[in-house]
């Protein structure tokens, strides 16, 4: 299948990391680099933080590597990514993600090339957040089922601009994290639908948000909100959640649960279920 | 768009506007094991930079023993103790030594490792290591 080897790419990736020592300089404290979004930017799970991903600070490269899976009632996404940061300043991302129809029967596949640049501030230091732009570049690699039920284009541009800001000494002396994201896209179903549709065909400006709560250095909880527009008439487009439960045993690793709550996709109702993604960095 | 689908984006927005809480300092010199506590800290604080090769050229030739006087007295009146601070300003000293913003989190870093050593509480740890942020703008790139 065409996805093999590019999760093979990941894997061997991966399994480099976790056996490796890490000979990257990782000038970040661990968990700032965050995990990676199922459209392979740092951030969250559904929602790109305004946090470059790896451990790369000022003059270091980083690098990481991932697989995603989220498994909810009709459907099936599996993601694999990799991105590259220099100089906690660029982030270049790639993703592959393919959408089993588990229900409804077929695949739909999607390439996202993305970049990110921080263009203020701090995460952790100084009393304003660190703000990053970023732009995505989305393709579909099959168009058929997205141009059958009225989506306009097959590939796309998303603009987004993040902040960031983390407390150290947060409520209940916990450390923690808010993120709000506002994005310009014209994507169905993050683009796996394809682009514009008949009920819409302009860019619309998206909000998306996380919070979350370090429980201590290794472990993270919190959730994401990620609202989307509603472009085809054919079904009802809904806001997507999770909460989610971060695991960074040290800086190499990164390991992400969550309960996705999806909406409504392609007519089906109530898409829950359950999110697991893996992240290496270098 | 529905108002109630931008609420969590106005919340988190307000969120990043707030103020950090201030922190209860004579209850952290407790949490840190006061003078004695704090001064042990330092030291297994200095053991793990001189263990770090990311950072220890900056410290070759300094004097540990008084740097280590003085970072307790630091720590200790910084985090509400009964010490008084009795070396320079952190602007004054770290002028010249160039240090970068990696730098600066290796340091830390070996901080966290010796709190973690200390069997420091997570929220003594988090008070700590919030006053010592404020801080970075008087050590680094300097
Ligand atoms: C919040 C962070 C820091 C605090 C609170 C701190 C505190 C101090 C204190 C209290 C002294 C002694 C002052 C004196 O001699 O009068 C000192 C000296 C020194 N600091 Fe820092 N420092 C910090 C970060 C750093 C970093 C990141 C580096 C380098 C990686 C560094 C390198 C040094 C060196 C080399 C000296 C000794 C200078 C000498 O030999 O006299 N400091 N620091």
């Amino acid at each position: 299948m065409h996805t093999n080897k590019f999760v093979g790419v990941a894997l061997a990736g991966l399994a480099l990391a976790v056996v490796q020592p890490v000979y990257a300089d990782q000038g970040r404290f661990i968990a700032t680099g965050a995990a990676t979004t199922i459209d392979g930017a740092g951030g969250g799970g559904i929602v790109p933080w305004a946090t470059l991903s790896s451990y790369a600070e000022e003059g270091q490269w980083g690098a990481t590597a991932s697989l995603t899976e989220v498994n909810v009632d009709d459907f099936a996404l599996s993601v694999s990514a990799a991105s590259l940061t220099f100089d906690n300043r660029f982030e270049f991302s790639i993703a592959r993600q393919r959408f089993d129809l588990s229900t409804i029967g077929g695949e739909l596949e999607q390439d996202i090339i993305g970049v990110k640049t921080r263009l203020y501030g701090d995460l952790i230091y100084g009393d304003l957040p660190q703000i990053s732009a970023g732009i995505q570049y989305k393709k579909n690699r099959r168009f058929d089922l997205p141009s059958a039920v009225g989506a306009v284009d097959d590939s796309g541009l998303d603009y987004y601009v993040s902040a960031a800001k983390a407390w150290l000494d947060g409520p209940f002396h916990r450390t923690w994290l808010a993120n709000v994201t506002l994005r310009a896209t014209r994507a169905n179903q993050t683009g796996l639908l394809g682009f514009g549709g008949d009920q819409n065909d302009d860019y619309k400006l998206m909000t998306e948000a996380a919070v979350g709560m370090f429980i201590n250095r290794h472990w993270a909880v919190g959730m994401e909100y990620k609202q989307k527009p509603n472009n085809l008439s054919f079904a009802d487009e809904q806001h997507w959640r999770d909460y989610f439960v971060a695991y960074f045993p040290t800086k190499s690793v990164a390991l992400v649960a969550a309960y996705a709550d999806l909406g409504s996709i392609a007519g089906l109702d109530a898409q829950e279920g359950i999110y697991v993604s893996l992240q290496a960095t270098f | 768009m529905r108002w109630i689908n931008v609420l969590p984006g106005v919340l988190v927005t307000f969120a990043l506007l707030l103020p950090a809480p201030a922190a209860a300092k004579t209850e952290l010199y407790s949490a840190l094991g006061e003078e004695a506590g704090i001064s042990r800290l330092m030291e297994t604080f200095l053991l793990e930079i001189a263990a770090d090769e990311r950072i220890v050229e900056h410290f070759i030739d300094t004097d540990i023993e008084r740097l280590h006087r003085l970072l307790t007295e630091q720590i200790c009146e910084l985090v509400g103790g009964p010490c008084v601070y009795s070396g320079e300003d952190m602007v004054t000293v770290h002028t010249g030594m160039g240090i970068s913003h990696a730098e600066f989190n290796a340091l830390v870093e070996n901080l966290m490792t010796a709190m973690d050593a200390e069997g420091i509480p997570v929220g003594a740890q988090n008070q700590l290591l919030a006053l010592l942020a404020e801080m970075h703008p008087e050590v680094v790139k300097l």
